[in-house]
């Protein structure tokens, strides 16, 4: 992903952009390499198997969210949409098309290789059932592997759950690896990437536990979106992961020590107006424009759902080493959009009481049915239960058309101006009490 | 020294301003069209208001004596009245040079022009008497405030009795001529205007009858018994009071901006706020157990949720499009080649609802076109056509958390009667009888009166005016 400022260059940074770029290059020679190209996804991705057999991964999400913020979702969808796709089809899936169209050159500007395995481990969106169905035809070669993941719809994980996606795993995602790379499974080496995961999680659950401190020194979902990017993607598992997890930690720690508040693509914020709890994913298009809103007056993010829709690590789960495949199971299962309703918003009460955040908002996405099924009863139980006010705007992932600046910016302005006023209020309440 | 506050709403469509006094007393409105320049837009409203003020500090201070002696409340209605009407003229002036100037630049041909030209004279020298009567003996001030659609009216009128091959022509002229007409600030000299006004006001009077029975007679509270003796005298005891408003330094102690354009206000960004929030507040002022809030306005539709307070506790708004609000509505007169104010009165006439499926700016013409074949009538079509953008309107208040106890109905839609109907109906069908709705005639200045008042409470920010030791006003 690319970095939010080159010229604040904290180490992290570096090495993040270090590592994609390796990973990008590796991926521009898998020809020659050799290498095995596996497309999957970001929500429950699997990606310690998927290095297990040395493949490497691609996610079209990742790449629209990208093309998104380099201006070149716009064409993709159109692009996609003159094949017949509806206007209402999620717009990740479009430019996703829209960009193999054109070449399926990727956010290096280099082309991407061809999988040679299409490995499906969340289901929780229908939408990503019939990517893969679009994605299948366009690389007819590619064997495709389906995980079926049981949605957490009695908000727990049970043990027949679990054994169930084990089943799958031994005996239908395992084999499809195998065939593909001509590789045997090896359960140790699976063991020890996942030792390198449990590192990384605790390291990114202390960083995303700096923002209670006030200020908060990150912002964790602006940039959240970047420093989640090595652990929700291609890294988790690996050394470099690691290790990049334990610097960001080392800078973040220093800021709050220092009491410093979030670096923003324009320097340091000077004050921390609000604290805000975030639901729904970023608009990718108008990245830079939408955070500008937030930072320009003082917003900051102390928590958001979207960070975790790679599995929700500050609730205390950790892949254990000990279990691989039941391991990767309960991961797959237990990721933000896989939660029930309940379980989500016990969540977000939970985040806006423990982060003491000022207000909650959502960012509705037009073209994404998944995310956003539920988001007013979510908005009308948080309101009652925390009392904090409630935001809620529309934007879109990818398809700038989708984007009105003024209209989102006068619903921010108005929802900053509504928790200012509540403020002064409450203060004056105490000061009668 | 009595201190006043300024809140400016400048809205897509229309820039209201208010004056509100210490007690968050109205005392000054002003409105006027918003098209192209929205910083014009708000000088102008807020001179209207200021002008407006004037004669409001004028009644307040004569209040004792307005009691005892009616006739002053008539004459000082009058004046202003007149006191609009030497403002209008100016401006029809204004207008009368462009219309010239266009019609010289684009006719090239120097019959055609000159015949175009003796057309125009024409055409102003019929409805010129024709307004100044109805700013005189019908109110025409109070009844609309907006200098284009006055004159277009008129306009429209004398086009249409001329040659039908004429009309293409004259309307461009028309077109071309108005708005750099309507987007001049002009500057008036208060004092100067008001004395015009009483001058006239003496030719209007000279028309009335001489006292016959009882000229001492202090009930003269309808007009009809007003008698000329009454004003001659009226204009000379109020004659001081009056140049004592005029001369009246009119200090604005602090104002807020609000609304679509507010970005564009030369106002300090401490003196900017969300029309969200001045909607919820001016109305909750007014009826101060308001809960829920819709403000419909012309690019937006609002529900808000307020506390005891007035403050904002939670809202909805459109997305970008503008489907259901006053945009649509102005869209669908055009379709129909009648006035907006005739629209909603058309709508009452509807016998049923056509269901309408579009709300949508860019469809309801096709659909509108569609019914009419299909043998619809009118008024039932725009009845239909209403009670969808009310019900567009019910989903965002359902969105925002429902109808609590009050209700307020906000912004210039609120004037439309079908509107009013159908919000009516559906606000009980989906929240029971017990909701008490409440519409303001000057619901359309809510936005700028909440301005007004959170200028009122923060009187630490910065003022233009108040740096260079001015006076705004
Ligand atoms: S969850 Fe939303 S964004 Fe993701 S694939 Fe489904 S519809 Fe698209």
């Amino acid at each position: 992903m690319a970095n939010p400022k080159e010229a604040v260059k904290e180490k992290s940074m570096v090495i993040q952009k270090e590592m994609l770029a390796k990973q990008f290059s590796e991926l521009s020679k898998a020809k020659e390499t050799g290498k095995k190209v596996c497309y999957t996804f970001v929500p429950g991705n699997l990606i310690e198997l998927i290095m297990a057999f040395d493949m490497l991964p691609v996610y079209p999400e990742i790449n629209a969210l990208q093309s998104g913020m380099r201006k070149k979702s716009g064409g993709y969808i159109k692009d996609a949409e003159k094949v017949g796709h509806s206007e209402d089809v999620c717009t990740y899936v479009k430019c996703d098309i829209g960009m193999f169209l054109n070449g399926n050159i990727g956010p290096t500007g280099e082309k991407l290789p061809e999988p040679d395995l299409l490995l499906l481990s969340y289901t929780g969106c229908f939408t990503f059932l019939k990517w893969f169905e679009n994605l299948n035809r366009l690389y007819p070669n590619a064997e495709v592997a389906m995980l079926h993941t049981p949605y957490q719809e009695d908000g727990k994980i049970t043990q027949e759950q679990i054994d169930y996606m084990v089943k799958q795993l031994k005996e239908e995602v395992i084999p499809k690896f195998e065939k593909v790379t001509g590789k045997k499974f090896d359960p140790a080496k699976l063991t020890g990437l996942l030792q390198n995961s449990v590192e990384a999680e605790n390291y990114w659950v202390k960083i995303l536990e700096m923002a209670k401190n006030k200020p908060s020194p990150i912002d964790a979902y602006f940039a959240g979106v970047y420093y989640m990017g090595p652990i929700n993607t291609s890294f988790r598992g690996s050394p470099e992961c690691v290790e990049y997890y334990k610097e960001l930690y080392k800078e973040v720690k220093e800021r709050a020590d220092k009491k410093l508040l979030p670096v923003t693509p324009e320097g340091e914020m000077e004050k921390e107006r609000f604290r805000l709890v975030v639901e729904g994913p970023p608009n990718w298009t108008n990245f830079r424009e939408f955070w500008k809103i937030f930072y320009d007056l003082g917003a900051v993010i102390v928590a958001s759902t979207y960070t975790k829709v790679g599995g929700v690590y500050d609730q205390g789960y950790r892949q254990d080493p000990s279990k691989p495949l039941e391991s990767i199971a309960t991961y797959c299962m237990g990721c933000y959009t896989n939660l029930n309703l309940p379980q989500r918003v016990d969540l977000i009460e939970k985040y806006v009481k423990e982060y003491k955040a000022d207000g909650f908002l959502i960012n509705s996405i037009k073209s994404c049915n998944s995310f956003s099924a539920g988001q007013l009863m979510i908005m009308r139980e948080i309101e009652q239960r925390t009392g904090v006010p409630v935001g809620f705007i529309e934007s879109d992932l990818v398809d700038p058309r989708y984007f009105s600046y003024a209209n989102i910016k006068n619903r921010l302005e108005s929802y900053f101006q509504m928790l200012e006023q509540r403020k002064i209020i409450l203060e004056q309440e105490q000061v009668q009490a | 020294m009595s201190k006043y506050y300024l809140g400016v709403d400048l809205g897509s469509t229309t820039s209201k301003a208010v004056i509100i006094n210490e007690a968050d007393e109205i005392i000054g409105r002003g409105i006027t069209n918003t098209r192209a320049n929205y910083s014009v837009a708000a000088d102008i409203a807020r001179d209207e208001a200021t002008y407006n003020a004037r004669f409001s500090v004028l009644k307040k201070n004569l209040e004792d004596e307005i009691k005892a002696k009616p006739e002053y409340r008539k004459y000082i209605a009058d004046l202003e009245s007149v006191f609009q009407y030497e403002q209008f003229k100016v401006k029809l002036d204004r207008l009368g040079e462009e219309l010239v100037k266009t019609c010289d630049n684009f006719f090239t041909e120097k019959t055609l022009r000159e015949t175009m030209l003796n057309h125009l004279r024409a055409i102003r020298r019929a409805f010129k008497p024709k307004i100044k009567h109805d700013y005189l003996y019908n109110d025409l001030g109070s009844r609309n405030q907006f200098f284009r659609d006055i004159v277009s009216e008129k306009y429209n009128e004398e086009v249409n009795k001329l040659d039908a091959t004429l009309f293409e022509p004259l309307m461009t002229v028309w077109d071309k001529s108005i708005s750099p007409a309507e987007n001049e600030r002009i500057k008036f000299d208060f004092k100067e205007l008001v004395h015009k006004a009483m001058d006239e006001l003496k030719e209007k009077y000279k028309n009335l009858p001489e006292s016959s029975l009882d000229n001492k007679s202090v009930h003269f509270d309808a007009e009809m018994n007003l008698l000329r003796g009454n004003f001659d005298h009226v204009s000379d005891t109020l004659r001081k009071h009056i140049d004592d408003i005029a001369e009246l330094d009119f200090e604005i102690e602090n104002m807020t901006g609000t609304g679509y354009g507010r970005a564009l206000l030369p106002f300090p960004q401490e003196c900017i706020r969300s029309e969200i929030l001045c909607h919820a507040f001016g109305a909750h002022a007014v009826f101060p157990e308001t809960r829920t809030v819709l403000d419909i306005g012309g690019q937006d539709t609002k529900a808000i949720q307020v506390d005891k307070y007035g403050l904002v506790t939670s809202f909805q708004m459109n997305d970008r499009c503008a489907a259901g609000c006053g945009r649509y509505l102005g869209y669908i007169a055009d379709e129909l080649s009648i006035s907006l104010n005739e629209l909603g009165p058309l709508a009452m006439e509807a016998q049923k609802e056509v269901n309408i499926c579009s709300t949508c700016t860019v469809f309801a013409g096709a659909e509108l076109r569609e019914l009419t074949n299909l043998g619809e009538k009118r008024a039932d079509i725009l009845g239909g056509l209403h009670k969808a953008i009310i019900m567009r309107a019910m989903s965002l208040i359902a969105r925002s958390g429902g109808v609590f106890n009050e209700f307020t109905f906000t912004g210039g839609v609120a004037r439309n009667p079908a509107v009013i109907k159908y919000l009516g109906q559906l606000v009980r069908e989906n929240y029971g009888d017990n909701i008490k709705i409440n519409i303001h005639t000057d619901s359309i200045f809510m936005g700028a009166l909440g301005g007004a008042m959170f200028a009122r409470r923060n009187i630490k920010a910065d003022l233009p005016g108040a740096k260079t030791g001015k006076a705004v006003a």
